[in-house]
């Protein structure tokens, strides 16, 4: 990791946690759907960086945004899950040019970014749902909840990338 | 000696991961138990000053509707002086003798969810204005829920909408006792149970408060019965209540504390332990 990607990193961490909690927890679609475009963060840190760091930052951005929301600890769970299994969830989507560390998420190949994205993101949501209801009894609820905010993360997460792909060029 | 070295070190991703989701764990069964939510909440100096920065911004748009309630209240509040003077009052009390029961603080909400399962509001008073757990809270339209943590100067509320509250509540017109429980579906609507096949009960009935408990007074507004039917056992009602209070716009509410709950806690707490 360069010292650009470091601070790039720092910033990207902050500003996503102040869109999430002010802007994004906020939305309540139909009432109950929220996109968690925090997850953006993991998705986007570098192939090279090491993944114990990794692992770590997920832990503490998902616990930022607990705190905010007063959820316990949901979202830091899910983020360090969703940080533990990148490396594989990466080896799937992009198979051999990640091996061979060629591979550059923003410029990938669509269909590969899509399967990189869908995977994390539903990942992130199943285990954060879960946990936040934690009831047997509620398991449509679960699945509801895990589809419709899946999605919207996803869509958003989409948006996203092209935004800032195009500035960067 | 080694081996155990190299064991760790070559696991070392899946440690650090196992370590932080057990943690995470931990949090969460903490936060879904009510007496001891305390180590992790908005109720915090960061937090609760983001929330409030946040809040001075979004409270100009909210100006009318508020100007409105506030205008629809005293209404109601002159309303009951005017029938209060009416009854023409006995010699005047020694006032200075009179102790309420119940007082009342006023706080601001500056952070109110009610899309998840479990929610929770953030207000922006807290121990330094006299603040403590287990106040009551409520709006002028009805019920929003009860102080769950307190810091120095914001505090937490566990809403009704929350699948761990259960409040006591009652059929105004039979005085039919229940639980006031939610069922995650709809922010509008919450439900009644244990109210007893015995009891009469139509549409439109007026549901309140039943005083059971030592947070809140008898008689704070709930809602409105919407529809109701027996449930499995069929001894019971299971009752669908249309909240008088919009859950997902609160902006002002009145904490309520009971001068007297110390003193009924220690004596149930006796009576309990005695047994």
């Amino acid at each position: 990791m360069q010292s650009n990607d470091i601070l790039i990193n720092i910033v990207r961490f902050i500003v996503l946690v102040f869109i999430q909690v002010l802007l994004l927890n906020n939305i309540n679609l139909g009432g109950y759907i929220n996109p968690f475009l925090y997850i953006y963060f993991i998705l986007l840190f570098p192939l090279d960086g090491n993944k114990s760091l990794l692992i770590f930052l997920s832990f503490l951005l998902g616990l930022s945004i607990d705190i905010f929301e007063d959820s316990g600890g949901v979202h830091a769970a899910a983020s360090a899950f969703i940080a533990y299994v990148r490396p594989f969830v990466l080896k799937y989507s992009f198979g051999v040019s990640y091996e061979y560390k060629s591979v550059k998420i923003k410029k990938a190949d669509t269909t590969e970014k899509i399967t990189y994205i869908t995977s994390l993101v539903l990942m992130h949501h199943f285990v954060m749902f879960s946990l936040e209801i934690f009831s047997f009894k509620h398991i449509p609820l679960l699945l509801k909840s895990t589809l419709f905010s899946g999605i919207f993360t996803i869509v958003l997460t989409m948006c996203t990338m092209i935004l800032f792909n195009r500035k960067s060029k | 000696m080694q081996q155990i070295i190299f064991f760790f070190i070559r696991n070392k991703n899946f440690l650090l991961f196992a370590v932080l989701f057990i943690i995470a764990l931990a949090l969460t069964i903490q936060s879904h138990n009510y007496h001891n939510n305390k180590f992790i909440s908005s109720a915090n100096l960061v937090t609760g000053g983001v929330y409030t920065v946040r809040n001075n911004i979004t409270d100009y748009f909210t100006l009318a509707k508020e100007n409105e309630d506030l205008l629809q209240e005293n209404l109601m509040l002159r309303k009951k002086l005017s029938q209060y003077n009416e009854l023409n009052l006995a010699p005047t009390l020694d006032s200075g003798n009179i102790i309420n029961k119940f007082e009342y603080y006023s706080a601001r909400v500056i952070n109110n969810n009610y899309s998840k399962t479990k929610n929770q509001l953030t207000l922006d008073k807290g121990r330094r204005d006299s603040i403590k757990r287990d106040y009551g809270v409520i709006s002028s339209k009805g019920i929003v829920g009860i102080v769950s943590d307190v810091s120095n100067n914001y505090s937490t509320v566990q809403s009704i909408l929350n699948t761990k509250s259960r409040i006591n509540a009652k059929l105004k017109k039979s005085s039919h006792f229940g639980s006031l429980i939610w069922n995650t579906k709809d922010p509008n609507i919450a439900q009644l149970i244990d109210i007893p096949r015995i009891a009469d009960i139509e549409k439109g009935d007026t549901i309140i408060t039943g005083g059971r408990s030592t947070i809140f007074p008898e008689g704070v507004l709930i809602g409105t019965v919407k529809d109701f039917h027996l449930d499995n056992d069929d001894n019971y009602y299971y009752v669908n209540i249309d909240l008088f209070n919009d859950m997902t716009s609160l902006e002002h509410v009145f904490l309520i504390k009971n001068n007297d709950a110390i003193e009924i806690n220690e004596l149930e707490k006796r009576v309990e332990d005695a047994e």
